[in-house]
């Protein structure tokens, strides 16, 4: 079993970056598997393709848009997971969905893809997360951390937080 | 009776490059490019040590993290006069190569080779056809009649699903698209064979640079990598050469498919070496510093006046006067506060003031630069044309090889004035490409060399002074023209200003309301189909857009993200 846990997003624009936030945290606070890779995917495109080849699981951790209240935990999985890598106005938009359309054709698409996220409160110019997203965290590390269980894969703090 | 259409976003997932055409008796007749994100990462670094700003910049964006960080690195040591070991030279200039090809062969064949070949179409075609004719183009290996065969097949099985996956939306079986189906089939093939061999480029990145996505190797004064010819922590010979073998299969790739997949597809297309001239006032920049004060430099850059070679003037050092007292930038039509005129970098100013988008007034986010005034194009298209002019050999030798197969192909002699046009670009590019991997292998050797004298060092410490200094990074990055201009005042970081390639191309009108390059290449663009912009998308994707800073938000409301109106 390889699993990827892939945090995306862009960190310059506040709550865009809380993909590669909770990631970054996540390999601070919790000793993970071998079979596990976190990946600071930040807004890379077919650069992460050898990285997510030939993997049995994807969970990509990123900002979601959900018209819900600011820093609801929201995951998206099989039926649920958007087609937005399919709506495009043609084929030349490369980013992450261009990766998974890749993959797909080669015929090395993950098993098991879900996102994970949150709804964002602030996509303003800056580093820091909102005070809201920011109480949110640990809920995302824990919804992360029932992922890995889901997939039968143990996550031990490490004691430091992360945080 | 003229139409307006709007295509947003061209790029990207959401938001970035709107472009707006207006259609009159099947041509393009006006054309506004519109940046639909405020990047304003200028405001973050400012009160920030110099030291870091290479880090967070390399964020601004997604496909060019790297050119971001060189850039950005080598302003901070242009201020301070710092020389580099010659070492640190050649790791970031096979960074920076490496980088290069990836994204010149990425965008080729998964980015826009699919405006040109009807992915459709490509089951009807004769592997065995395919496999003759290709192998009449070239000796590489993947252009086997099984090969082909298995690709349809595959290709068949795919779409046979109802699955278009990653094709869908392609506007195929339009009436732009003229392909025979075994080239359509040999460019699918291509497309799959192009996903495998990127990786190599991808890989020489991370082992030179540490990790990808975002190198972490930078720091003002060199590089972080310690040379050594036996250690296994660091950079070894066993290290390097591994990244030698992938160079050798990236360069097998370029020079014996992509460049003469290029060919064939605009031998085969004519009439778009007359599509998409536009501004032919051109600018590159020298890059691949040769020693350590930037002096000195593989690949020459320049000036090029009105499409004419011999108006040529040539950019000699990265602190050449020529280019830095050149460019300002102007924001007159751009959603920021103005009324100063154009404005020289050192003194730019990012302050916001959104209105409408205003068809004569402000309309992006996008600054508008000049060079002593006037709207340039920056991209391969310029650096080929000022290594040309230059007299750079191997630049001559494969466009003139470029060429002759479009000749071949178009059975028409096609000369250098080709190069002016949509497809030119991508021929340009290509040509570019087969240049930068042979100098990614002379680079290898230059560092080997280098360890092989003893010569182990790759940083020298900054001392950062009292009082202000500036200083600009500048980098010929894959899309062209990339400057990081930069004010230190007692060690911080005081203003900062990226000017980069995408907005050179994609910028509004300017001070003086002369279109930018985007703008004026898509005026005389044929339309066919005013919903199915296709052609509109063929001259935009030839400049291989990209606007800085890429916004990643999975947006479950706003579905589908596209839209293309014609009203």
């Amino acid at each position: 079993m390889r699993v990827v846990v892939l945090g995306v997003g862009n960190i310059l624009l506040s709550d865009e970056g809380l993909g590669v936030r909770a990631v970054e945290r996540l390999a601070r606070a919790y000793s993970l598997p071998a079979e596990i890779a976190v990946i600071d995917g930040g807004t890379s495109g077919m650069e992460l393709l050898a990285d997510l080849e030939g993997i049995d699981a994807l969970i990509m951790v990123d900002a979601i848009r959900a018209g819900a209240p600011a820093a609801t935990p929201i995951r998206l999985a099989g039926e649920a997971l958007p087609v937005f890598f399919r709506t495009k106005l043609s084929p030349h938009q490369v980013g992450l969905c261009d990766v998974l359309a890749s993959l797909e054709l080669l015929g090395r698409l993950p098993r098991h893809i879900s996102i994970l996220g949150l709804q964002p409160q602030s996509l303003a110019l800056g580093m820091e997360l909102s005070r809201e997203v920011e109480d949110g965290m640990p809920a995302l590390l824990g919804m992360i951390v029932s992922e890995l269980a889901l997939l039968g894969l143990a996550a031990t703090p490490t004691g430091s937080g992360g945080i | 009776m003229s139409q307006r259409v709007t295509i947003d976003p061209v790029t990207r997932i959401e938001g970035h490059l709107r472009v707006d055409v207006e259609v009159d008796g099947g041509k393009v007749k006006k054309a506004w490019a519109s940046g639909q994100m405020w990047r304003g990462v200028e405001n973050i670094l400012i009160g920030r040590d110099p030291r870091d700003a290479w880090a967070i910049t390399q964020r601004i964006c997604g496909v060019c993290t790297t050119v971001h960080a060189l850039a950005s690195v080598r302003s901070v040591e242009n201020a301070l006069r710092l020389e580099l070991p010659v070492n640190a030279q050649y790791i970031r200039n096979m960074i920076i190569l490496a980088h290069a090809v990836h994204d010149h062969i990425v965008h080729f064949y998964h980015l826009s080779a699919l405006d040109w070949v009807d992915v459709t179409s490509a089951l009807k075609a004769d592997p065995a056809k395919a496999a003759s004719l290709a192998e009449s183009l070239s000796s590489w290996s993947g252009n086997g009649k099984a090969e082909f065969g298995k690709v349809k097949e595959r290709l068949s099985g795919f779409i046979g699903t109802g699955q278009l996956g990653i094709f869908t939306n392609g506007y195929w079986g339009h009436p732009a698209m003229k392909l025979p189906p075994e080239i359509n089939l040999i460019a699918v093939a291509h497309y799959l064979q192009a996903l495998e061999v990127q990786r190599h480029a991808n890989k020489v990145v991370s082992i030179l640079g540490g990790k990808t996505p975002h190198i972490q190797n930078v720091v003002v004064g060199g590089v972080a990598n310690a040379l050594a010819v036996d250690s296994q922590a660091v950079l070894t010979v066993e290290r390097l050469l591994a990244v030698k073998d992938w160079i050798d299969q990236l360069a097998d790739f370029v020079k014996n498919v992509y460049l003469i997949d290029v060919a064939v597809v605009g031998g085969s297309y004519p009439e778009w070496t007359r599509i998409g001239r536009g501004i032919v006032d051109y600018i590159s920049v020298p890059d691949i510093p040769l020693d350590g004060r930037n002096t000195e430099f593989a690949l020459p850059g320049g000036h090029i006046a009105g499409g004419d070679l011999a108006s040529f003037k040539q950019i000699k050092t990265h602190d050449d006067a020529y280019f830095k007292d050149g460019v300002s930038e102007s924001v007159k039509h751009s959603w920021y506060e103005g009324g100063k005129g154009p404005l020289h970098p050192y003194k730019g100013e990012t302050r916001p003031q959104y209105t409408d988008f205003q068809d004569d007034g402000k309309y992006s986010w996008l600054k508008s630069p000049t060079f002593y005034e006037k709207p340039m194009q920056v991209g391969p298209l310029p650096r080929v044309l000022a290594m040309v002019a230059a007299g750079h050999q191997p630049t001559i030798d494969y466009a003139t090889h470029a060429l002759e197969l479009v000749s071949t192909v178009a059975q028409t002699k096609v000369g250098i004035d080709a190069l002016h046009s949509t497809i030119g670009r991508h021929a340009a590019r290509a040509v570019a490409c087969a240049v930068e991997v042979d100098e990614l292998a002379r680079q290898w050797d230059l560092l080997l060399a280098s360890m092989a004298r003893g010569d182990l060092r790759t940083f020298n410490k900054p001392v950062f002074p009292k009082g202000e200094i500036t200083g600009v990074g500048i980098h010929e990055a894959p899309r062209g023209v990339l400057s990081h201009w930069i004010v230190i005042q007692d060690g911080t970081i005081r203003n900062y200003q990226c000017v980069v390639p995408t907005t050179w191309n994609a910028a509004p009108r300017n001070e003086k309301d002369e279109p930018g390059a985007y703008e004026a290449c898509l005026a005389g663009t044929p339309v066919a189909i005013p919903d199915q912009p296709l052609e509109v998308l063929r001259t935009v994707h030839s400049f291989d857009p990209c606007l800085a800073c890429a916004v990643h938000v999975v947006d479950q409301e706003r579905q589908p993200v596209v839209r293309v109106r014609a009203a």
